[in-house]
Parts: C-alpha cells; sequence; structure tokens
C-alpha cells in the first residue's frame, strides 16, 4: 500500500486533469436524478393529506438545505486539511466550495419562505432554525468576502480557513436545532434515528432528489476547482501545455 | 513535535474551544432561544407578567369557537398537562386544525385568557397522502379509547384544500 495516490492529490496539474475527466461522470447522472426526482415529486407522488400540493415544495427545500450543511462541512473539512497540511489544492477546494454552499443556503431560505407564508401564516420568524440557517449563509458570505479582500493567495487561504474551520460549530447547531429548542420548524423527517415520516410513495424522490443534488454538487465543485487551479497556476508551465497552447 | 503535528493540534484546540464557548453560550441563553414556551411553563410562571411572548402547544380537540359576525376565535392550547385558553382576531393559517400544533404571540390578560395578536401554524414532521390519513382516521374511529396525547394521528381534516 503506498500513498502516492494522496500524495498525487496535493498535486495541481494532476487534480485539474482529473477534475476535468471525473466532472460529466457526476455532471450527467445529476442532470438525469433532478429530472427523475422532479418528475417523481411532482407528478408520481401523491398530495399530501394536510398540505395537498404545497408539500411539493420539500423537493426541492430539503436537498438545498441538506447541501447547505454538507456543503459547508467538505468546505470546513477542506480548509482544515489545507491549514495542516498546507496543501494548495485543498484550499482551492473550500474556496471552491463557497458560492455553492452559499446558493445551496439561499435556495433553502427562499423556498422556505415561500411555503411558510400559506402553511405556518409567515414568511420569516426568528426561529432557532431558521435563524442559525441564516447565519450559514452569512458565514459563507463572510468567507467569501474576507478571501476576496486579501491580495496575497496563501494569506487570504489561511485566513479564511480559520473563518471556515470555527464557523462549523454552526453545523450541528442548525441540525439540532429543531430538537433541542421549542422551535416552528418541524422535527427532520428523513434525516433521524427513526423510520422516516413519509411513505415510500413520497419518500423515493426526495431520495433520489438527494442524491442529484450530491453529485450536481460534485460537478460544480469539479468545474469551479479547475478555475480555481488555473487561477492560482496562471504564472505556471504547465498550464500552457494542458490548456494545449 | 512536528510543524505539521503542532497546526493539527492547533486546528483540533480551534474547533473543541469554539464548541465548548457555544455550548456554554447557547446553554446560558437557553430561554432566549426557545420560540415559544409551553403551556407548564406559562402555568410556572416562567414568562414575566404582562410581557409579549409566544405560547405554543397543541389547539385542543373541540375547542375552536368562533364570535358570529366577526374574526375573532376563540381556542384552548394545551401541552397535555396544563390549558392556556387563547383569544385571537384574525386569519388563520392554512394548517391550522383543532389538534394540531399552534405557536401564537401575544400577552396574558389578567383573567388568564392569552390574547393573541399574531397565531402561526406548527406543521409536524408527518406526511402522507389523503388516502392513508383518511383510513387511519376511520380505525381510528372504530377504535376510539380517547385521544392520546401526542398520539401518532393525523388531526380529523377537510379533504385536502387544493390549489394552495
Amino acid at each position: 500500500m503506498t500513498w502516492t495516490w494522496f500524495h498525487r492529490l496535493g498535486s495541481p496539474p494532476y487534480v485539474y486533469g482529473l477534475a476535468r475527466r471525473l466532472t460529466p461522470w457526476l455532471g450527467w447522472p445529476a442532470a438525469l436524478l433532478i429530472l427523475g426526482g422532479l418528475w417523481g415529486g411532482l407528478a408520481l407522488a401523491p398530495p399530501d393529506y394536510q398540505q395537498g400540493d404545497g408539500f411539493r415544495i420539500i423537493y426541492v427545500h430539503a436537498p438545498s438545505a441538506w447541501m447547505s450543511l454538507m456543503v459547508y462541512t467538505t468546505m470546513a473539512i477542506a480548509a482544515g486539511v489545507g491549514l495542516i497540511w498546507r496543501i494548495k489544492v485543498a484550499h482551492a477546494v473550500a474556496a471552491s466550495c463557497a458560492p455553492i454552499g452559499a446558493s445551496f443556503t439561499f435556495a433553502a431560505l427562499v423556498t422556505g419562505a415561500l411555503w411558510g407564508q400559506p402553511m405556518w401564516g409567515t414568511y420569516w420568524q426568528w426561529d432557532p432554525r431558521l435563524t442559525s440557517e441564516l447565519i450559514l449563509l452569512f458565514l459563507y458570505l463572510g468567507y467569501m468576502g474576507l478571501r476576496a479582500g486579501i491580495e496575497d493567495t496563501q494569506r487570504a487561504d489561511r485566513a479564511s480557513a480559520v473563518l471556515a474551520v470555527v464557523g462549523v460549530i454552526n453545523v450541528p447547531i442548525i441540525h439540532y436545532s429543531v430538537t433541542w429548542w421549542n422551535s416552528l420548524h418541524q422535527a427532520p423527517s428523513v434525516m433521524r434515528l427513526a423510520k422516516p415520516t413519509l411513505p415510500a410513495s413520497m419518500l423515493v424522490p426526495l431520495l433520489v432528489m438527494l442524491l442529484g443534488f450530491t453529485l450536481l454538487f460534485g460537478a460544480l465543485l469539479l468545474v469551479r476547482l479547475r478555475a480555481e487551479i488555473l487561477t492560482r497556476e496562471r504564472a505556471s508551465s504547465w498550464i500552457r501545455e494542458a490548456l494545449g497552447a | 513535535m512536528t510543524p505539521r503535528r503542532r497546526r493539527l493540534i492547533l486546528v483540533l484546540g480551534i474547533v473543541a474551544g469554539v464548541s465548548l464557548a457555544g455550548a456554554l453560550a447557547l446553554n446560558a441563553f437557553k430561554r432566549n432561544v426557545t420560540f415559544f414556551f409551553d403551556p407548564t411553563a406559562v402555568s410556572r410562571g416562567e414568562v414575566a407578567a404582562g410581557r409579549a411572548f409566544r405560547l405554543g402547544g397543541m389547539v385542543t380537540q373541540g375547542s375552536l369557537k368562533r364570535a358570529p359576525g366577526s374574526l375573532e376565535v376563540r381556542f384552548v392550547v394545551t401541552d397535555f398537562s396544563h390549558d392556556v385558553p387563547v383569544s385571537y382576531t384574525g386569519v388563520l393559517p392554512d394548517l391550522f386544525r383543532e389538534g394540531a400544533g399552534v405557536v401564537a404571540h401575544g400577552s396574558m390578560r389578567g383573567d388568564g385568557t392569552f390574547v393573541a395578536d399574531e397565531v402561526l401554524a406548527k406543521h409536524d414532521e408527518k406526511y402522507m397522502p389523503p388516502e392513508v390519513a383518511r383510513s387511519l382516521k376511520r380505525r381510528h374511529g372504530e377504535s376510539r379509547t380517547g385521544a392520546a396525547p401526542g398520539a401518532a394521528t393525523p388531526a380529523p381534516t377537510p379533504p385536502p384544500s387544493t390549489g394552495s
């Protein structure tokens, strides 16, 4: 067992090529799964006994919310690895995660507000779950702002990585906010120890959407990572060869 | 100790320190973080008199009364150990049901009635198709032994509102 494969992951030219080759393998399944999941969720799944067709926003809302946490965790781990082992590619991964995660968080907040108005009777309340998810959006935006504010890439990497690692405390707070405190937001239906509280006809499209969103994140991350590596290595000679110039 | 190991310990130390600080802070702010108080907390006097707060719990079955000719509604919020009567004038949200969760914002009046200025429906985490809800309700109706607290039975509801 050698560690060469692991060490190669620290090499920008290798990761650039790997990302280019892997992108379609994630992107196409993501597109198919999301289309299939939308069809299953919007057409095949039965309406809810209380919410009617209004519950179908869950097929975008819940996967977006899950991804907002998953992307942040990925970003914090990449930032931590970059801090400890001084791996530039790891910092590049963390930097590429932030705008994707911010978008998922924004989507979760907006779809939740649109659902909340008819169902709860309000677009927004300072409820623990809603507030902690809003803080997550600010963490993403703060991370991006901090990076943009520091000219030197290496210093931007280290400063923003500390922010990403510190902010990871918010991830369990968001997940458990609905069980630790009284909140308006309902408890988890799927991400819980007991059986999911949805019947299979509603649950399967949701899981398909979740898998699709996860692969979509992977594909978007690889595309952004390539751009990030190109920007960082713009002075290197391998870039000219890779781009065939 | 190599610099790498020192950085590893530093990063793990940051995570541990922030977690500890977060846990302590959230524990200290527990009462402020909580979104609503349940009737038991209200009866224990955890809420300062005259202060506006949110009351949360279940709407007691059969307690909803509408005043004729106005938007005023009265219902009882319960956590199955204490009850609080609520009075509210306004439009109730779609998911407001007897036997379902509710969060009301307002304050206590001298006579023990909670006067709400905002009523929100609290949805539970259960989803099911209407046919399943109907058959569950039918089965529940046959073997009725009194509504168990927090039982996983759907609220008796009209058929799903379409076009919502």
